[in-house]
């Protein structure tokens, strides 16, 4: 939980995934097309990998990626993360944490 | 038993296929013939109805329909030369008791004396028929539909005992000619029975597949059935392992044609009150209605995908022009949206923005999981086109072909993922569509909506009934 926190809050946007999931591949050309750099972790690269998993179920995303933070705060997985983006909440946090400035 | 007709010999390899119908006439007719060939696979068209009648006769003596009815079990009477040998032997055959009255050594010698000298069977009389009905009642009967392994044995003992009996019966016949006689009868006996336990094998094989056919219809009726029952379509598959997700899909298929009749009357209610000029706060119950309507759309496609993901994701549901224009199981939001932009004026400053960034937004959307869609089929192609190397069949070559299976199973598990959010996009987007127009401005575009989509329907059924030039 403790790496997770740390690591979401090093950047603007960052992103847990794995690197065989293609709805993460989703978000993260998502992120891309809004002109966000966001930090990608994935999971199943890192040794502390399953931890972290856990640690992200226990903050409510289900399935456990992707999950989105920004501006060190939780915003959660593909459906969050499309809906906000619809009714253009996901830009104003972008913008409020600076990952993007229009 | 003059009515009856036998069927004479088994398939017979050696091309003396005697299936031929006896013709009662035959038995009084029935000349007295002496073969005098020494070959046992000589002209035999004018001795089979002799052999035939001599068939009936045992058949009917049997007393049992199946005996009549199965007269390849008389192997060897069917073959008309050695049926002499054989029923000459069987008159020493001691199984039945009534065979005691072929033993009168006068009639046997008799027999004897009208034959030639080959123990070759002749049509006689009435009498001798019988007894030689008598004592074939021992073999045949027993025989119907058991194994022929008996029987080898049986004709074997037979052929012992008649060859013995031969001997000591001919006073006046050549020795070694009745012997060589004797090799080939039993060659030809032993042909006989070959064919005839195959004759009995392809039946039984054949009448197992009949089972197998007759069982499967019935549970193809009954799936039919099953499907009427539904009214919606019928699955040409009548695989155990498909039912499951076969029903999952009749039921999406019937809860669909549900909805559709639903929204009809939601869209029909919208018109009437557009038309009538409802006042507002009623105008937009009916149009929240309609809109929450749409939930249930989405709620079942869920549903159906969880079922059959490939029946969702193609549109099986939907008519041939929607489907071809189908993005990842549904329609594309921007463009309904660059649709109905157009005809939804006068749109205000704040509401044209509104839209103009909702189309931008759902379009972006959309992009996104594209591009997730594409990811997924070059993962799963490169999945599945990684070649091993190697030995074919070697047990790690196994193992690969397994994992590889197991990791492609698991990528395509997650195109349901993938129809979900798709299906979120359409809601989001109607809901954000909803938020920023006014009522009326709502109720024009989900009859915009509605339209579109009907005359796509019209267009469909059009197209597939068009006269097309031979």
């Amino acid at each position: 939980m403790e790496r997770i926190r740390d690591l979401a809050s090093q950047k603007a946007v960052v992103i847990f995934t794995k690197s065989s999931c293609c709805m993460c591949h989703s978000i993260k050309a998502l992120f891309y097309d809004l002109g966000a750099s966001p930090a990608i972790h994935e999971l199943d690269q890192d040794e502390n990998g399953r931890e972290m998993e856990l640690a992200l179920r226990g903050l409510g995303s289900n399935p456990t990626v992707p999950c989105v933070f920004i501006g060190g705060q939780f915003v959660g997985t593909t459906k969050a993360v499309i809906t906000l983006h619809v009714d253009g909440t996901l830009k104003q946090m972008l913008i409020n944490a600076k990952a993007i400035w229009f | 038993m003059a009515g009856a007709k036998i069927k004479i010999g088994a398939e017979d390899n050696n091309n003396r296929r005697s299936a031929t119908s006896v013709m009662p006439s035959f038995f009084s007719q029935a000349p007295v013939s002496n073969p005098m060939g020494t070959e046992a696979n000589g002209t035999q068209s004018s001795r089979l109805p002799d052999y035939g009648v001599l068939e009936q006769y045992m058949g009917f003596r049997v007393g049992d329909p199946s005996g009549i009815s199965q007269s390849p079990r008389f192997t060897s009477a069917a073959d008309g030369q050695l049926s002499g040998a054989d029923l000459h032997s069987q008159a020493f055959n001691m199984t039945r008791p009534s065979t005691s009255t072929l033993f009168p050594g006068s009639q046997v010698i008799q027999f004897h004396k009208s034959l030639a000298p080959m123990p070759n069977i002749v049509s006689g009389s009435n009498a001798q028929h019988e007894n030689w009905g008598d004592s074939n009642m021992a073999d045949s009967s027993s025989r119907t539909d058991t194994s022929t392994d008996a029987e080898p044995g049986d004709k074997n003992l037979q052929f012992e005992m008649g060859q013995s009996a031969a001997v000591v019966i001919s006073d006046s016949t050549d020795k070694s000619k009745e012997r060589n006689q004797d090799q080939k009868t039993q060659r030809r006996l032993a042909q006989n029975r070959e064919a005839a336990r195959k004759s009995r094998l392809r039946k039984k094989a054949y009448v197992q597949q009949l089972e197998n056919s007759r069982m499967k219809l019935t549970q193809l009726e009954q799936e039919v059935q099953r499907a009427r029952q539904q009214g919606v379509y019928i699955t040409s598959t009548a695989d155990q392992s498909h039912t499951g997700s076969a029903n999952g899909v009749l039921a999406f298929d019937a809860e669909y044609a549900r909805w559709m009749e639903e929204q009809h009357r939601l869209i029909n209610e919208l018109r009437t009150a557009v038309n009538s000029h409802t006042n507002d706060v009623e105008l937009r119950n009916i149009v929240n209605n309609a809109i929450t309507h749409f939930n249930d759309v989405f709620r079942l496609k869920g549903n159906g995908a969880k079922a059959d993901v490939f029946h969702i994701l193609l549109g099986m549901w939907k008519t041939p022009a929607e489907r071809c224009f189908l993005w990842i199981g549904g329609f594309r939001p921007s463009e309904l949206l660059k649709l109905l932009v157009n005809q939804l004026e006068p749109l205000s400053e704040q509401q044209l923005t509104g839209i103009f960034n909702l189309q931008q937004s759902s379009h972006q959307a959309e992009d996104a999981l594209s591009q997730g869609m594409d990811a997924l089929q070059q993962s799963l192609g490169e999945t599945l086109a990684t070649g091993s190397s190697g030995a074919e069949g070697s047990s790690g070559n196994v193992a690969n072909y397994m994992g590889q299976m197991a990791m492609a199973m698991g990528k395509l598990g997650t195109l349901e993922g993938f129809i979900r959010q798709a299906d979120n996009l359409r809601q989001q987007t109607l809901q954000q569509m909803h938020r920023i127009l006014t009522t009326k401005q709502s109720a024009r575009a989900l009859l915009l909506i509605n339209d579109y989509f009907s005359r796509l329907r019209a267009l469909s059924s059009l197209w597939l009934a068009r006269p097309q030039e031979s």
